[in-house]
């Protein structure tokens, strides 16, 4: 399956192989043609000025649309919800209403009823509740049996679930047993209005390129999305919702994997996640006795020391405190990059930071495309200047 | 003990971008890796079979040059490498890739353990691994970063989870995603080299798989990609040069405006 | 250049750069100020099959020749010369019994050797006899199905790291030089023991120290080939070990071309990269040309040994000289290219030039080799009227 060329229209201009993201478009003489890897994506069909170019028309009949609306999956710890769970229900409160559809939130786990109040303030219309011992512990198994036996039981349109370790461990397995597709790490949503689909965009080809895409043909439409990036709604106590409790036979079952003990809780002076000030720094800084630096301005300001893929990767400073498509996103109220070029890798991770500061020596560089406040010098002259004159005004 | 290692072929750097104005496509000529996340997946099932005996398959899906990425999982040592290639395969996404591996390692008789990289760093989805346990019906460990065998056919995983490390106990079959704490990856060996220059790379296509045109591929998937764009630019933005006493003043300024200290 | 190697040529020439690269480029410089045995480095060139190059295949070797061991060298030294030091050290104490060894002697100790489980070590020097090697003192006296050795070994390296020794001891002091025999030692004999870990100038990632033999008690099948070879043996192993010196010469001085290339042109100097100014242009060009000499010697001498000739001393001597002579010059000029960087720690090149002046001192001087070369000169001369 791939784009329909009529090749009496193309003219060989070559401009659709420019704008094509899977290299799948080749010419043949003075005319184009469909090499593998075709995704349908239409780019081609947009830019093509003679209309030699078409998508095939979609084959597949609309399905009718199951009726139990949004679900997000309430992702708790030890009877604590993770701070996912009531941004999933702030922008799933959003697009139910664009849908005109309810929100519940799925809560599994064992003896966690008492969140429930806590998801209907935050905008859940309804609450499915599995609680059950065998979902005391995050384990793929028991998860993946419990939210599909759900799904099938209350078949929903839309699932959205944190794209956290635990959320992007068992939220595949989900998908592949509903037969239908999942879009990983999604920064943003949107609802097409015609088809009243869910626009999923996240940011693709190592982050440089964001790409929107459509589940069109199962459901439910199926999603993991990125902590920190959606906002979650003020509390509203007063909220009333419905508590639907499931008792799930397959849960009994014996699983064929099992929780032993919690290793070790990861510690961190201020956790990156949480803290109000970041200090990062990246390959500018060239050595890893640099990032002391670093320390001392961020102990200053309370804050917490990030870096970038290269530094953690050069050995400067442990796995912990990367931040990018491959580490942690961080969405503090204020941000300073230090020595950090700005590679896109990086900038997901940051980008949605309230304020960001960009210290590079190179004007060029792309993290000041997206800085506030960019100056331009070395961090090494700056960065102590800096620091003496927080410590003489204190 | 049955070993099978999933690899995938990516580009090595992931500077593609779009340019801005024209939302051209600026590729720039790079090299095929094995995606570097796979590498810890190959050495653990390497060490596995040092310590339990055993062969260890390396599985790609691709077009026919991805058996590049295959050659190479036998210069570390690998027994085998089988391809997955057919123009039907093309366009896949994480559900359609899953299902047509599924259907591989069904032909070669199952494995008792799988591995994967945690994610491949050009789409990095991380659902493919536990995508496959779930067609295979078999348990999976994600996130792990040390593996024990307390008995023939359990293994003890310490798996990173967002709060910490978890202990976990799993029964084989099953897959195993792993993240780079897990080992140092070996280098090759000039032994393995030469055997990897002169294997034979088995091909299994759409028929060979058993499978038909709409469970794979394009066709196949379930999810589309409509649109792609450059991430958004941020608004009105301020840059200053100077001496850098002066731009510590300024930088301390805002930091007072913003009543941090 | 190309120097039309074969693709198997360029496939271990690949892997040994890029165990340079990837593994030991990264610690070199925490080797060096801690003076840390690179042990784990050992293990993983052991891994990758590098220490099979020059042994047979019949003993699990890769069975390749002089060029090949020169390439990976070559490559080792790029990053390393502290760690190709090391690992060179192991060619030089296999070479008496891969020469001359029973084929006991090679069936035991070769195949350890090959799949780096064991390091092996080559005792020569002591501390009257460096250059004038005649004037050893260890003794190896017969007894019954032993020989019991006595001596010390000065500035051996691998010493105390490495399981297998060859030792030269005099069997037989009244015939001098000809009295002198191989041996091979184990580090678990009793009655070998090693001194203190010298401090060096440079390479300092490899181990140097004595080996102290007191009443060391071996089986008398330990001798290598026959009472009285002892000197024509450890001549022979110089002979062959002395490209692969040169090659060691070869990779500082590419690594430090690189260092200095690099560094000219992100140098900005009277608003210019320097590499603009003709003056490094010059220390850069000749640079790269002697660099470049040196190897057309190294890998043609290389290839003449895999002829098998008869004789090859004038050519294995050169073969170290001129190389070694050369990557003192470029390290030293690499320094000058960067200046005051060059001078500093955090720079690599200040290294390169500790580690050149080694090479031009061990394994026999350049003084000695211009000996050895205008011997020869003299000998071909005198047959040749």
């Amino acid at each position: 399956m791939s784009i329909i060329i009529e090749s009496d229209l193309c003219t060989g201009c070559g401009q659709c192989l420019e704008v094509c993201l899977f290299d799948a478009l080749e010419l043949v003489g003075d005319k184009v043609a469909v090499k593998d890897g075709c995704n349908l994506c239409g780019a081609c069909v947009a830019v093509c000025e003679y209309g030699a170019l078409s998508l095939p028309e979609d084959e597949t009949p609309a399905l009718s649309r199951p009726s139990h609306g949004i679900w997000i999956f309430a992702e708790q710890r030890r009877g604590r919800l993770s701070p996912v769970a009531l941004e999933l229900l702030g922008e799933g409160r959003r697009l139910a209403e664009a849908l005109k559809i309810p929100l519940a939130a799925v809560l599994l786990g064992h003896q966690v009823r008492d969140l429930v109040p806590e998801l209907m303030a935050a905008g859940a219309d309804t609450v499915y509740l599995v609680d059950h011992p065998s979902l005391a512990q995050f384990l793929e198994e028991p998860y993946a049996a419990a939210l599909t036996a759900l799904a099938r039981l209350h078949p929903p349109e839309i699932i959205l679930a944190g794209a956290t370790y635990v959320g992007r461990a068992f939220i595949p397995r989900v998908a592949a047993v509903l037969d239908t597709g999942l879009t990983a790490d999604c920064t943003a949503f949107d609802i097409d209005p015609e088809k009243n689909l869910l626009l999923q965009t996240r940011p693709a080809f190592g982050g440089n390129i964001m790409a929107t895409i459509l589940t069109p043909r199962s459901y439910p439409q199926m999603a993991t999305v990125r902590p920190r990036v959606m906002k979650k709604l003020p509390p509203d106590n007063g909220r009333q919702g419905n508590i639907i409790e499931i008792d799930l036979a397959d849960l009994s079952r014996p699983f064929r994997s099992r929780f032993l003990e919690t290793v070790s809780e990861i510690t961190e002076t201020v956790p990156l996640g949480e803290a109000e000030v970041i200090v990062a720094g990246g390959r500018g800084l060239q050595e890893a006795k640099q990032f002391r630096l670093l320390e001392e301005l961020a102990d200053l300001l309370g804050g917490a020391v990030g870096a970038t893929r290269a530094a953690v990767d050069a050995g400067w400073i442990s796995y912990q405190h990367q931040i990018g498509q491959t580490g942690k996103t961080v969405a503090p109220k204020l941000y300073i990059a230090c020595g950090i070029s700005g590679a896109a890798q990086h900038l997901v991770g940051m980008q949605s930071s309230d304020y960001i500061i960009a210290i590079n020596q190179d004007p060029q560089a792309p993290i000041f495309q997206i800085a506030d406040l960019g100056l331009v010098g070395n961090v090494f002259d700056i960065l102590p200047a800096l620091i003496q004159q927080i410590k003489a005004n204190r | 003990m049955k070993i099978i290692v999933c690899v995938k072929q990516v580009p090595e750097t992931q500077d593609v971008r779009l340019d801005p104005v024209t939302h051209n496509l600026l590729r720039e000529g790079v090299k095929s890796i094995i995606n570097p996340f796979d590498l810890y997946a190959l050495e653990e099932g390497l060490r596995i079979r040092e310590q339990q005996g055993g062969t260890v398959t390396v599985l790609t899906m691709g077009p026919p040059q991805a058996e590049a990425a295959l050659r190479e999982a036998l210069t570390y040592g690998a027994d085998q490498g089988i391809l997955l290639s057919d123009r039907a395969f093309a366009g896949a996404d994480t559900w359609a890739t899953a299902f047509t591996l599924a259907a591989a390692v069904r032909k070669l008789g199952g494995a008792d353990v799988i591995f994967c990289g945690k994610q491949a760093i050009d789409g990095d989805t991380a659902q493919v691994g536990p995508e496959l346990a779930a067609f295979l019906d078999i348990p999976q460990v994600a996130w792990a970063r040390k593996l024990t065998f307390v008995g023939p056919e359990r293994l003890q995983v310490e798996r990173l989870l967002d709060h910490g490390y978890d202990l976990v106990e799993v029964q084989l079959p099953a897959l195993i995603t792993v993240v780079k704490e897990i080992n140092e990856p070996r280098l090759p060996s000039f032994k393995a080299k030469l055997k990897a220059k002169a294997a034979t790379i088995p091909v299994y296509s759409l028929s060979d798989l058993g499978l038909t045109e709409n469970q794979v591929g394009l066709k196949g998937s379930f999810t589309r990609v409509v649109r792609v764009f450059p991430p958004p630019a941020r608004g009105q933005r301020e840059i200053l040069q100077g001496a850098p006493e002066e731009l510590a003043a300024a930088l301390w300024g805002r930091l007072q405006q913003m009543h941090l200290r | 250049m190309d120097y039309l190697l074969t693709e198997e040529q360029t496939m271990l020439q690949e892997l040994a750069l890029q165990v340079a690269q990837e593994r030991i480029k990264p610690v070199r410089a925490e080797l060096d100020e801690k003076e840390i045995f690179p042990r784990d480095l050992m293990r993983e060139m052991a891994q990758a099959d590098l220490f099979g190059v020059i042994i047979p295949e019949e003993y699990g070797g890769l069975g390749l020749g002089c060029l090949e061991s020169c390439l990976v060298l070559e490559a080792i030294g790029s990053a390393c010369v502290g760690v190709g030091t090391t690992f060179a050290a192991t060619f030089l104490g296999a070479y008496p019994y891969l020469l001359y060894g029973s084929e006991e002697q090679k069936n035991r100790y070769l195949p350890v050797l090959a799949r780096g489980e064991q390091l092996a070590a080559f005792a020569l020097t002591e501390s009257q006899a460096g250059s004038d090697a005649g004037a050893i003192q260890t003794t190896a006296i017969r007894d019954g199905d032993s020989y019991v050795l006595n001596g010390t070994k000065q500035w051996i390296t691998n010493a105390g790291e490495a399981s297998i020794y060859t030792i030269i001891a005099l069997t037989d002091r009244t015939k001098g030089p000809r009295g002198a025999s191989a041996f091979i030692v184990e580090a678990t004999d009793p009655g070998i023991s090693f001194g203190k870990k010298e401090h060096k100038m440079g390479i300092r990632a490899s181990a140097t120290a004595e080996v102290i033999l007191q009443d060391c008690r071996i089986p008398a099948d330990r001798l290598i080939g026959k009472e009285g070879l002892g000197f024509i043996i450890a001549l022979r192993t110089l002979d062959y070990a002395r490209p692969g010196v040169g090659s060691l010469a070869l990779g500082l001085a590419q690594g430090a071309l690189e260092e200095a290339v690099l560094f000219a042109r992100e140098r900005q100097q009277f608003g210019q990269a320097i590499i603009s100014f003709q003056a490094i242009q010059h220390m850069l060009a000749n640079m790269a040309t002697n660099l470049e000499a040196a190897r057309a010697l190294v890998y043609a001498v290389a290839r003449y040994i895999d002829q098998k000739p008869r004789e090859f001393s004038k050519e294995g001597a050169m073969a170290k000289l001129f190389p070694t002579d050369m990557a003192m010059q470029v390290t030293t000029d690499a320094v000058q290219v960067l200046g005051g960087h060059g001078y500093m720690r955090e720079y690599p090149v200040e290294k390169m030039m500790r580690d050149a002046k080694i090479l031009q001192i061990f394994e026999g001087t350049n003084q000695i080799l211009r000996n050895i070369i205008g011997q020869a000169l003299n000998k071909e001369y005198t047959k040749k009227r």
